[in-house]
């Protein structure tokens, strides 16, 4: 039942799992897409560390990368909602596809959508939504979870400012065609000092580095960068200098129900392949399904999905609603992320040694959760930051 | 050469595995996914693409049953249909809704619509029954070109490549004419996100078959539905001295 037959039919507190006609249109379109014509590039682009450029392609050709872009720009024109379904049903099949669809959506279109000038917008949104990715530049070797102690430095000269430093595990790095660099027009001023610059890719001395050799997400480019006197006209300034800082936070709250998303559906997808297998495999004269303690795990795992999926949406609703939802974001990045290393490893001990082996796909799930609690926030960060919310609401 | 009317039939998901009612009287559709019939996908496709080359103006997307249907042409629409028709049908009628009574629909829409061509899939993954589109052309008095791999318009006339048992036919038929998709027609477009949001502001038409003047009794009565039996096991031998006394032994030859 869609959202609207429920309305219709006078249901006024419809599950979580309801959707619009849109939302559930586009669920299953994306659903079909990545199932049919993703999954065969996955497990060589995990080997060779490589994201294949048809399916960079395929993604744009499918609306994937301006989910939110209004149509003006060449985007899709829908909701928050609907790009965390995406994000979703591309994790079940390949996470690194999943996080490049994430952070173009959630953290640059964002971005620019909320505060590019009018100019800025009519540059980059109609290339954001067709044909070019973005990477969002803020951590550095020297300041990750503490991401203010950044050390990259722009200054002012004129109408431009040079910028210099280096960044560190910049996601999309290879492929993009624009880079959002948070760098300090004033060290003095602490974090009042940094700042948003656009920076395209074929910038004198811009450089991006070799990429990681990474455990999982292996397909998903993640490189150093070197930002050698780098000219920026100020016209390419983000919003207001010195309000970088918030633009980050504010941006990276939302952008951790994406990953929540991108975890939940990595969990059901590994979940999906391997429960399969233990009805058929039979041991001892019945499928290994069939003994208890195979039945109580595996029920034990969906019920955490099950827990994982409703935090994760009932972030999401709660965000498009303009209600507060930074605790319960954390809650959902947090609890998704735990759930997904849960899962994948009991998916491969209920496959046996078939589990361990590259020939079947679990293994992959298990090596590309790891990242799940330690990137956009860690887990000791959004623990933190619950903390702070649930201390101020004993405060009266 | 303007229009083109495509019908879309919601059946149960090729995927799903299908269970029959403990009253033997069909199969389980309750709570069981469904979607467009592929062949129905692929005759979607043909007709978007020869709009796409400009052969036609317009892609009309028609489905008969009861409400759920409309989401068949919704997806139609999202995969570049201009507009859709919902020929409401429910019940009884949809249940023992048939080829005859799809078909009378049919012609009676291509008359009302001046459509050009009509095309279907050539059967649907759930009856199986390869008729529908045939009886069409026949109620119509229309030329067909069923079982098509291939399509190509060349003025008034459609070459029409056919699938056939011994390899392939190709005849050239006048339009209007009623074409049916096969297998190898083309591969069908994902729908995009951007045109499924294009999909809503998409007008689907609502009407009843007697406002076509289509009486939907059936001749047929469905008596009993069973499962194919279980496969039992084969017999494997040596020789072919040991096969042949093998199938006289059980009587088979």
């Amino acid at each position: 039942m869609s959202a609207e037959q429920a309305a219709a039919l006078g249901v006024s507190y419809p599950p979580l799992q309801t959707y619009s006609e849109e939302e559930g249109m586009m669920r299953d379109a994306v659903n079909k897409f990545a199932q049919e014509r993703l999954a065969p590039f996955v497990s060589k682009m995990d080997e060779n560390s490589l994201m294949d450029p048809e399916v960079i392609k395929s993604l744009f050709e499918q609306g994937l990368m301006g989910i939110e872009i209004d149509p003006e720009y060449g985007g899709t024109g829908s909701t928050f909602f609907s790009s965390i379904l995406v994000i979703e049903e591309l994790a079940k099949v390949d996470a690194s596809v999943a996080v490049l669809c994430d952070i173009q959506n959630t953290l640059i279109n964002t971005l620019f959508t909320k505060l590019g000038t009018a100019a800025q917008k009519e540059r980059y949104l109609s290339r954001l939504s067709t044909d070019m990715v973005g990477s969002f530049c803020l951590s550095e070797a020297e300041s990750g979870s503490d991401a203010f102690s950044l050390k990259t430095r722009a200054d002012k000269h004129g109408d431009y400012y040079v910028i210099n430093g280096s960044k560190m595990w910049i996601s999309n790095a290879e492929q993009a065609g624009v880079f959002l660099v948070m760098a300090n027009v004033d060290p003095s001023a602490g974090h009042r000092g940094i700042s948003c610059f656009i920076v395209d890719r074929d910038t004198e001395g811009l450089q991006i580095g070799k990429k990681e050799n990474k455990l999982g997400l292996r397909a998903s480019s993640t490189c150093p960068l070197n930002l050698d006197n780098i000219k920026v006209p100020e016209k390419n300034v983000l919003g207001q200098i010195g309000h970088g800082y918030k633009y980050a936070i504010g941006m990276l709250n939302e952008g951790r129900i994406g990953i929540a998303a991108q975890m939940l559906g990595l969990a059901q997808g590994c979940f999906d392949q391997a429960v399969p297998y233990t009805r058929q495999r039979v041991q001892f004269g019945k499928r290994i399904f069939d003994f208890q303690a195979m039945q109580h795990q595996i029920a034990h795992v969906a019920t955490q999905i099950e827990a994982a999926r409703l935090l994760t949406y009932n972030a999401a609703r709660l965000k498009e609603a303009g209600r507060p939802f930074i605790k319960e974001a954390c809650m959902a990045k947090y609890f998704t992320s735990e759930v997904a290393t849960l899962t994948t490893s009991k998916c491969i001990e209920w496959m046996g040694g078939v589990g361990f082996t590259k020939d079947y796909p679990v293994e992959k799930y298990y090596r590309d959760c790891k990242i799940g609690t330690i990137y956009e926030g860690t887990t000791n960060i959004q623990l933190s930051t619950m903390a702070k919310f649930i201390d101020k609401e004993y405060d009266h | 050469m303007s229009r083109v009317l495509v019908g879309v039939k919601r059946v149960i998901d090729y995927a799903v595995k299908i269970r029959v009612k403990p009253d033997h009287s069909g199969v389980v559709t309750d709570g069981v996914k469904h979607s467009m019939n592929p062949f129905c996908e692929i005759a979607v496709e043909e007709a978007v693409k020869l709009k796409e080359k400009k052969f036609i103006k317009e892609v009309v997307a028609v489905s008969c049953g009861p409400t759920q249907v409309t989401e068949t042409i919704r997806t139609a629409l999202a995969m570049g249909c201009d507009r859709g028709i919902h020929v409401e049908v429910s019940g009884k009628d949809y249940e023992a809704m048939g080829p005859l009574q799809i078909a009378k629909i049919f012609a009676a829409l291509a008359k009302k619509e001046e459509a050009s061509l009509v095309i279907l899939g050539k059967q649907a993954i759930d009856d199986d029954c390869n008729q529908t589109g045939q009886m069409t052309a026949a109620l119509l008095d229309w030329p067909q070109g069923t079982f098509a791999s291939e399509v190509t318009i060349d003025g008034e006339k459609v070459k029409v490549v056919r699938e056939i048992d011994g390899g392939l036919e190709t005849i050239k038929i006048s339009m209007p004419a009623v074409l049916t998709a096969d297998l190898r027609l083309n591969t069908p477009r994902y729908a995009t996100l951007p045109n499924i949001m294009k999909a809503k502001k998409k007008k689907i038409a609502n009407m009843k078959p007697a406002d076509l003047g289509v009486d939907m009794v059936s001749r047929v009565e469905v008596l009993r539905v069973d499962e194919p039996p279980t496969r039992l096991a084969g017999v494997k031998v040596e020789t072919v001295d040991d096969l042949v006394a093998k199938l006289k032994a059980n009587g088979t030859i």
